[in-house]
């Protein structure tokens, strides 16, 4: 019951955002409920089924060229091309996961396959020059004061809803699928996969489904991403320090939980903005010293607080079953 | 494409991979004792790196000399990282490894741009563009130190996990972890070591990789994946495997230079890693578990 109470007002005041929020402010809660979102997909595979991926950027780059590419040469818009991102997404998690399991990988091997596989997807990006190779991909900038829902293309609180919206129904969709007989055959699999097979769960099917819902749901936070911020590098897109940021936010916030990815990225995000202040308002502007803080307080949590920061603090709300 | 330039290239490219495969055996030296992945590899090569450059603009130490004050350092700071930060979480989850090793990684490498700056650095030896010519075949001296100096460090690494009782301590904390305490090894100390073996290693690959390539504060990560590529490639927990890895890339790096785009060349590191991992995962010389 306080669960749901929680939720309802964190719901209304994240509606209510815009309303007093300024524009800088209005990026920073887009920033944060992209992160929270694209973190909830990656946890649906590693939180809940417990197969690690540190090559997640792979969906987000190839689900925003996907649907930008067919948009800037065909003009069709994201709501075809959200799809197409989708679909592609899936046959390549597919893939990846299908020989990843078959020959039995696991662990450190299945990260590192994962990672293999979005530098090789990188590197092939730079050379695709039908999506404009290392120089990029732009998309026409939005007229800012116009809706253009047809094409995904409106004022600054159009993707905040947008995103707004994409986070409720991923924090759900888990919530639902965490209670369901996949969330209880993954949390099997997680935490002993020989048991798990032991027992008559076929291991592999229901991981496939982990890495296939993983994947379709991040292919959509590309899609965001690309329309969104209207510019598209493979460099940035694909790099493993996009695969960081996409799951430092779960694992601070608490792997396998549902609030941990939105609390995560919540934090880190408020964190390196404040960070920057700080240091702005003492004038120690050298380059670098930003991320030096940053990672110490990384290591600091991630030393104290090995579960995350959620589970703690829903023992101290009283809100742990 | 006239024969003499493949050969030249060929031979740069298992010279300079005999030096991935010192940086990668530091790496394997690590995963395969610790078995805890060491995401700030690159990283901490690139420190090594700066540090011969300010050897050599301070002292003008040529940094085959500079190897070796850099190798002990680099012996502590990884021996204190071990005993202080990973031995704790020897015992977590590979993601939260993982996460520590991020973080220690960021903080290296912008404490790196804090104390350098952006710009590209390198050292300049009076001896830098000197080489041997056999024919039509040139044989660049510095490239030929760098592989002497990685081939004699690895050397002394085999033989102090060959022929000391230490190493082979360290060697059954590898085979056997538990068996190990049960005989009263002191497992802490003896990963630290390793620890601090493997960064060595790294730093003197660091030490040699400055005479063939810039070092910038972002260099890190990429060396980072590739010292993987090799150990996973050569096999883990083989030490042969990693100097082999190591030659394979490089060699493959510099063909794929030549024939095909420069920009391409990391992409058939990728792709073997690929194949290895999903046809061979333990590695070229590796033991079947």
């Amino acid at each position: 019951m306080r669960q749901e109470t929680l939720l309802l007002v964190l719901l209304l005041v994240l509606l209510a955002f815009p309303t007093f929020a300024n524009p800088y402010l209005l990026s920073v809660g887009t920033l944060i409920l992209y992160l929270a979102y694209t973190g909830q997909a990656w946890n649906v595979m590693m939180g809940f089924a417990g197969q690690l991926s540190l090559g997640h950027s792979l969906y987000v780059g190839v689900g925003a060229y996907a649907a930008a590419a067919i948009f800037f040469h065909f003009g069709i818009g994201p709501w075809a091309g959200v799809w197409l991102a989708i679909a592609l997404c899936v046959a390549i998690g597919a893939a990846i996961g299908f020989l990843a399991f078959r020959f039995g990988i696991s662990g450190v091997y299945f990260a590192l396959l994962t990672i293999a596989f979005a530098e090789f997807t990188r590197i092939g990006f730079d050379h695709l020059q039908w999506t404009g190779g290392s120089g990029g991909l732009f998309l026409k900038v939005a007229q800012r004061d116009q809706i253009d829902l047809a094409n995904f293309r409106g004022p600054p609180e159009m993707y905040y809803y947008a995103i707004l919206l994409l986070t409720a129904a991923a924090f759900l969709s888990c919530r639902f699928l965490l209670r369901s007989k996949a969330g209880y055959y993954w949390q099997a699999i997680r935490e002993n996969e020989e048991a798990a097979q032991a027992l008559g769960i076929n291991t592999f099917r229901w991981k496939m489904l982990a890495v296939v819902i993983s994947s379709a749901m991040t292919a959509v936070s590309g899609v965001f991403f690309a329309f969104y911020y209207n510019n598209l590098f493979p460099e940035q897109i694909f790099h493993i320090s996009r695969s960081i940021e996409i799951i430092l936010g779960p694992i601070i916030g608490g792997v396998g939980t549902l609030f941990g990815p939105i609390l995560g990225a919540a934090v880190l995000t408020v964190l390196s903005d404040s960070i920057t202040e700080i240091l702005a308002y003492y004038g120690w502007e050298i380059p670098g010293i930003k991320q030096v803080f940053y990672g110490v307080v990384l290591l600091l949590v991630i030393m104290f607080l090995p579960h995350g920061i959620w589970p703690p603090l829903a023992r101290k709300l009283g809100l742990a079953r | 494409m006239p024969l003499d330039l493949v050969v030249n290239v060929t031979i740069a490219g298992v010279l300079t991979g005999l030096v991935y495969g010192l940086m990668a055996l530091g790496l394997s030296v690590i995963f395969g004792v610790v078995r805890v992945v060491n995401f700030a590899h690159g990283e901490m090569m690139t420190i090594a790196m700066y540090a011969a450059v300010a050897l050599f603009s301070a002292f003008n130490l040529d940094p085959f000399l500079a190897a070796i004050p850099i190798a002990a350092c680099f012996f502590l700071l990884g021996y204190l990282l071990q005993m202080g930060l990973i031995n704790p979480f020897i015992t977590r989850p590979e993601h939260s490894q993982f996460m520590l090793m991020v973080a220690v990684a960021i903080i290296m490498v912008n404490g790196l741009l804090m104390a350098f700056g952006p710009d590209a650095r390198n050292v300049q030896i009076s001896y830098q563009l000197e080489s041997w010519e056999f024919g039509k075949v040139l044989l660049d001296k510095p490239r030929v130190y760098a592989a002497a100096m990685a081939l004699l460090t690895s050397g002394l690494l085999f033989a102090f996990f060959k022929f000391t009782l230490t190493g082979k301590a360290i060697r059954a904390c590898a085979d056997n972890h538990l068996g190990a305490r049960v005989v009263g090894l002191n497992v802490k100390h003896l990963y630290a070591l390793t620890f601090g073996l493997g960064s060595a290693c790294v730093a003197v690959a660091g030490s040699m990789m400055i005479l063939f390539l810039d070092v910038t504060p972002t260099l890190g990560p990429a060396y980072t994946l590739l010292a993987f590529i090799i150990v996973i490639v050569g096999g883990l927990g083989s030490m042969t495997g990693a100097l082999l890895g190591g030659v394979l890339i490089g060699l493959s790096e510099a063909l794929a230079g030549l024939f095909i785009q420069p920009s391409a060349k990391s992409m058939f590191g990728y792709a073997l890693l690929i194949l290895v991992l999903l046809f061979r995962p333990q590695g070229l010389l590796g033991k079947k578990q």
